[in-house]
């Protein structure tokens, strides 16, 4: 007959062993990652200088650099960052507080779901055909956006939900014994409480678009491009212009692929440095998304 | 209600961003230039020689949509230069033609494929078009594996094959010229889009054989060994290595091939195209050498230009591809904009 000692420290053993597998498979992860990082800082970290920064693509792997594609990056993500967010948002309350349960908020609730499977490229094609031909917003920045805004749409609506469930039902009920409506609970409660979490959704989103490649190209993103879109500040009234909404861009994912496609090995170290630059920019934002989300955490008193 | 205000939002900010695009059009004079991915390199330098000659006073855009899709944005007017890395077909003259769009071709370099193979096979040093098509056609699938089945006196060891994937220009091009049909090719190869996982690929493998673009041969010669290339078709009856001489003098057959530009007719009255065209023409044989591709025979040159100044629109193909076309030959022609009737295209072999 086996003693309960045997039978804990058999138990036991299979913990342990279970634990070794844990960190075995979540370091397999982990060391891909160094590897791949460590890997593109060797290759690219020499070459990331001001002059980089603040060059045109070139022939000429040395001289080239990335100032159009941050540049078209930044204003894409400005845009996007602008459309997506209150429609995300909105969407999200008119789920979470307004929609009746029935089988159409269900079957919207099963589509935004499944539109966040969907892969980029399919994006692509739709706002080839729907913003650069029906709209006739051409090859621009705005039509890149507004792709880019569709896509993470999803992500937003999601967050945004999850960032409402999260506040007790008391805090609504209360509203409501006081007197206000709906709208008032929401604007006065409901949204300054999970400005948090519906921040952090906004920027994962973004730091997920700032990487898309596919959907761009398909709409017709450049590969060469050695100027600026034009200044949003004007000498004249009123001041601001939007002209540069319809220029033409490219962003830091095509101008690495576009290098990486290249006979000559100097492109590849330009590759490097800009997948550098780009993971520093995602790793920024969602950086970024975090503090926020302490911060607002922190400033909540119920 | 509430739904209501939410379905209108999108459309209001729809409208409103519509109206804020169209106050972009006022711009300044821009070459748009698309198409192949092939080209790409060499109009990349242009366009960069070309803005720093007229000092910014003009913008140029180069995109990459590859041929086709070059083709399609030409089409539809949205660019004033097509990059590609073949002939316009004639599906696509016709889509020109439907939408009034008309088009001067000028071939603007070459572009060579390579044949290589491992520095340590030292069995083979020429191949002949047939048995390069008895390795790539698509009956060769599961049967063609090893290397004496190709010539009996190679060795009897499996022959492990790189090649371009199917989306690119160069499958295109290599599928074209050695079987006799674009895309026809056996599937069980190693494919890449990206010519230096291939490099990688012959050079690590003793019985490695692949086509690659010449341009991606010349900085890795070292570790790679090109193979002469045989054609009966050719004038030169010995076989020929890659090089600037061969593919220049047009003997390098049928693994060479003009890249082109198309420029629209419309577009060629506008004056910054137009300067864009000339500056290409007398500047792009040094910028084509300078990114590693071939540039054309001089007189070539004189004879594009004479041809754009000239305005001669159409292809000199007639929207049939053709393999092995000598670059004096192809400036003989007068370009034509009907579409040939269907005859087959010159195969090398059939």
């Amino acid at each position: 007959m086996r003693s309960i000692q045997e039978i804990v420290a058999r138990r036991r053993r299979q913990d342990r062993w279970f634990a070794v597998l844990g960190v075995f498979c979540t370091s397999i992860g982990i060391i891909t990652l160094i590897a791949l990082l460590a890997n593109l800082l060797i290759d690219g970290l020499g070459h990331l200088d001001w002059q980089f920064l603040t060059s045109f693509a070139s022939r000429r792997a040395s001289s080239a650099g990335v100032l159009a594609a941050v540049v078209g990056s930044l204003l894409v993500m400005l845009v996007t960052a602008c459309v997506a967010a209150p429609l995300g948002i909105a969407a999200g309350v008119w789920l979470e507080e307004y929609a009746p349960k029935n089988r159409v908020a269900t079957i919207l609730e099963v589509n935004i779901a499944n539109l966040a499977g969907v892969p980029s490229v399919i994006y692509g094609l739709m706002a080839l055909s729907v913003f650069v031909y029906a709209f006739g917003f051409g090859h621009s920045i705005l039509t890149a956006a507004l792709t880019l805004a569709v896509l993470i749409l999803p992500i937003v609506i999601v967050a945004t939900r999850e960032a409402l469930r999260t506040i007790p039902r008391t805090i609504r009920e209360a509203s409501y014994a006081l007197g206000a409506t709906k709208w008032e609970t929401v604007w006065h409660h409901l949204l300054p409480y999970s400005l948090g979490g519906i921040a952090t959704g906004v920027i994962i989103g973004l730091s997920r678009a700032i990487g898309e490649t596919a959907p761009l190209v398909t709409i017709g993103a450049l590969a060469f491009i050695a100027f600026l879109p034009d200044p949003p500040v004007t000498g004249e009234f009123p001041f601001v212009s939007f002209s540069w909404l319809g220029s033409d861009f490219t962003v830091l994912p095509i101008q690495m692929f576009n290098w990486v496609s290249r006979p000559d090995p100097a492109f590849h170290h330009n590759a490097a440095a800009t997948g550098v630059l780009l993971i520093a920019i995602t790793l920024g934002m969602n950086a970024i998304a975090i503090f926020v989300r302490y911060r607002m955490r922190k400033a909540i008193q119920w | 209600m509430n739904l209501q205000t939410i379905r209108e939002l999108p459309l209001s900010m729809l409208a409103l961003a519509s109206g804020l695009a169209g106050t972009a059009l006022a711009q300044a004079p821009t070459v748009r230039i698309d198409g192949s991915s092939t080209v790409f390199p060499v109009a990349e330098a242009v366009a960069e020689e070309f803005q720093k000659a007229t000092k910014g006073a003009v913008k140029v855009t180069v995109g990459i949509a590859g041929t086709g899709g070059g083709f399609k944005k030409f089409a539809r007017g949205e660019t004033d230069i097509s990059n590609a890395s073949r002939p316009i077909l004639a599906a696509e003259m016709k889509a020109c033609k439907e939408a009034g769009v008309e088009y001067i071709e000028l071939p603007i370099c070459f572009d060579a494929l390579t044949v290589a193979v491992n520095p340590k096979n030292d069995w083979v040093s020429s191949i002949t078009i047939d048995e390069l098509k008895k390795i790539w056609e698509p009956a060769a699938q599961g049967k063609v594996t090893h290397w004496n089945q190709v010539r009996p006196e190679w060795p009897n060891e499996k022959i492990v094959l790189f090649g371009a994937g199917a989306d690119s220009g160069t499958f295109d091009y290599f599928t074209e010229a050695v079987c006799g049909k674009a895309k026809a090719s056996r599937g069980d190869f190693t494919a890449s889009e990206d010519d230096n996982v291939l490099v990688q690929g012959i050079e690590g493998n003793k019985h490695a054989l692949g086509y690659i673009p010449f341009a991606y041969y010349e900085p890795h010669k070292d570790r790679m060994k090109a193979l002469a290339i045989e054609w009966n078709k050719n004038s030169v009856k010995t076989p020929v290595l890659p090089s600037m001489e061969a593919v220049q003098k047009g003997t390098y057959n049928p693994l060479a091939r003009p890249l082109f530009m198309y420029v629209s007719k419309k577009a060629a009255s506008k004056p910054e195209v137009k300067q864009y065209v000339e500056f290409f023409l007398k500047e792009g044989a040094a910028l084509a050498q300078e990114v590693k591709y071939l540039p054309l025979p001089a007189p070539a040159y004189v004879a594009a230009g004479k041809r754009f100044a000239e305005l001669q629109v159409g292809t000199a193909f007639g929207g049939v591809p053709e393999v092995g076309v000598s670059i004096e030959e192809l400036m003989r022609r007068t370009p034509v904009t009907e579409a040939k009737a269907e005859t087959p295209p010159a195969a090398p072999k059939k």
